[in-house]
């Protein structure tokens, strides 16, 4: 009696993921008609996001940023180098953004992900034109030498909203970030000075270790929109499902820092106004995490 | 409120002179090559060809497309055009209409002034129209710019985007107009016309952002307008 009980069950369950695989729009429709997502999520609701400061210790500034289950992990190294004529007052900040083939089945070492030049170009311009950075602080000798910042995003798990994780842990990163002591050689050249015993032979050019003053800080949430539904923060499963997605990226002024909707089915007005005010949510929640984590790690440092 | 004239003479609302030539390519199966004012564009369309990439999926038709810009390499910048390129003219296409095949559209910048990627975006929009490829509506793009007075500027050039602070390339549907000619105008415009792609660049407010959509909205029915008296010219030009 309770096997063949077990053995319904049990093909039960097996239908339900039989249909899952051959008719996943008709599997998430059904859920979106209860008002619910199958991982159990309301439609507005975003995954758990969490952010560990200095998961690298080689880098300079470093996070590990966890987004339901697509996971980022972003360093930034700072290299001296000579300024550009143009602007010999300012550094310059380069960002690469990598799907190495262990994040998805889809991404294998011969086939690069399409998605990675261009989620690392939209990294870029929404870094630079929020104004998070001021180049001019990483200057050290004005048209001699500036920090050049290498930011490199690698993602370990992509569940879904690479584009939001992959921002948060940038800005996390450069939360983070502690620019090294510099001093300069009999020859001229600028060289970074490490460890404890360098204090006393060198004459420094920089005279602290100093963490860099973050202007607007953007925050992202990507939304897919299948008929008039506004779904928030979408996994891979579905993003493959609705082809329609709007990433919003706003700043703490409720300025628009970037909308991206490439594509897909022809949004309303309105809709693009929900994910808007989603984003804005979504932006109060993410300081709390940024703000909790730096905590977290400054806790951890007098300890 | 001053009429605020712009560098080229141009008032806010008015693009540069459209031309689309059609079917300059004899050996693709459709192209178009357009123009608005020096930003030119060459779109060619192959296809549809038999069999998928890798990856892609065999039941739905695939767009491929190959971005090669005026001087230089292929950068990152390409690849973003070529995604942005990808993703829309999919979602204009009827893609089960030809399972298992591929289209690829290739474009060649011949002019850059400003508003490459909507100029790229109706070139390639009319050589798919030319290469007989079955698609659901036509793409109708446009660059907006915001300038610091909030004025929405249409059409931008190099000089105006490098100057402006933020800016915006949207895509719409074309207008629908009725075969019949005797239905009241106001069923075409209750119609709500939506947005099919949109890619900012800059930082600007909600509100200059929605004032973009509007005046890109208002402009686009100008451009559907040329857009549908090319066809039927090349259309009729075929037939004769």
């Amino acid at each position: 009696m309770a096997t063949a009980a077990a053995a319904s069950g049990l093909a039960g369950e097996m239908e339900v993921e039989a249909y899952r695989r051959l008719f996943p729009l008709a599997f998430l429709e059904r859920h979106l008609g209860q008002s619910i997502r199958p991982d159990a999520r309301r439609l507005s609701q975003v995954r758990e996001t969490t952010v560990a400061l200095g998961a690298v210790s080689t880098a300079h500034g470093s996070a590990l940023v966890r987004l339901g289950d697509t996971t980022m992990i972003a360093a930034v190294k700072l290299e001296v180098m000579s300024p550009t004529a143009e602007s010999p007052d300012e550094g310059s900040v380069v960002v690469e953004f990598h799907m190495p083939p262990i994040c998805s089945p889809l991404v294998r070492p011969g086939r690069p992900a399409d998605a990675a030049p261009v989620i690392s170009k939209a990294l870029e311009d929404v870094l630079m034109s929020s104004g998070m950075l001021n180049l001019k602080e990483l200057c050290l000798i004005s048209g001699k030498a500036s920090w050049l910042a290498y930011l490199d995003i690698y993602c370990l798990n992509a569940d879904g909203s690479l584009f939001d994780a992959a921002l948060i842990s940038a800005v996390a990163a450069f939360t983070h970030l502690e620019t090294p002591l510099v001093s300069v050689g009999d020859d001229g050249r600028v060289f970074t000075v490490g460890g404890n015993e360098g204090k006393t032979k060198f004459e420094f050019v920089n005279r602290e270790k100093r963490k860099l003053t973050l202007g607007d800080i953007p925050f992202s949430l990507t939304c897919a929109l299948h008929k008039d539904i506004i779904l928030a923060d979408p996994t891979s499963e579905e993003e493959s499902i609705i082809e329609t997605y709007v990433t919003v990226v706003v700043d703490s002024s409720d300025r628009i820092v970037s909308i991206q909707k490439l594509g897909g089915s022809v949004a309303s007005m309105e809709a693009i106004k929900g994910c808007i005010s989603l984003a804005k949510e979504r932006r109060h929640q993410l300081r709390d995490v940024l703000t909790n984590s730096v905590e977290a790690m400054e806790v951890d440092q007098t300890e | 409120m001053e009429d605020t004239r712009r560098a080229d003479g141009r008032s806010p609302n008015q693009l540069r002179p459209f031309s689309c030539t059609g079917n300059p390519l004899h050996r693709a199966h459709g192209s178009a090559r357009w123009a608005q004012g020096d930003t030119v564009v060459l779109a060619a369309v192959y296809g549809p060809k038999p069999g998928t990439r890798k990856g892609e999926n065999p039941e739905k038709a695939s767009i491929e497309v190959v971005w090669k810009p005026k001087t230089g390499q292929i950068g990152r910048q390409e690849k973003e055009y070529e995604m942005i390129l990808k993703r829309t003219l999919q979602s204009i296409c009827m893609l089960t209409v030809h399972p298992n095949t591929t289209t690829s559209v290739v474009l060649q910048v011949v002019g850059d002034d400003g508003s490459l990627l909507p100029c790229a975006i109706n070139a390639s929009c009319a050589a798919l129209t030319f290469a007989g490829i079955p698609l659901k509506h036509l793409t109708v793009a446009i660059g907006c710019g915001v300038m610091e007075n909030g004025t929405v500027i249409l059409d931008t050039n190099t000089a105006e985007e490098q100057q402006l602070k933020s800016f915006a390339h949207l895509v719409f549907p074309n207008s629908r107009k009725s075969v019949d000619s005797k239905e009241p105008k106001e069923k075409d415009e209750e119609f709500e016309r939506g947005l099919i792609t949109s890619v900012t660049h800059g930082v600007m407010s909600e509100d200059d952002y929605f004032n973009c959509i509007e005046r890109g909205l208002a402009a686009s029915s100008r451009i559907s307008d040329f857009m549908r008296k090319t066809l039927q010219k090349e259309a009729s030009s075929v037939d004769a």
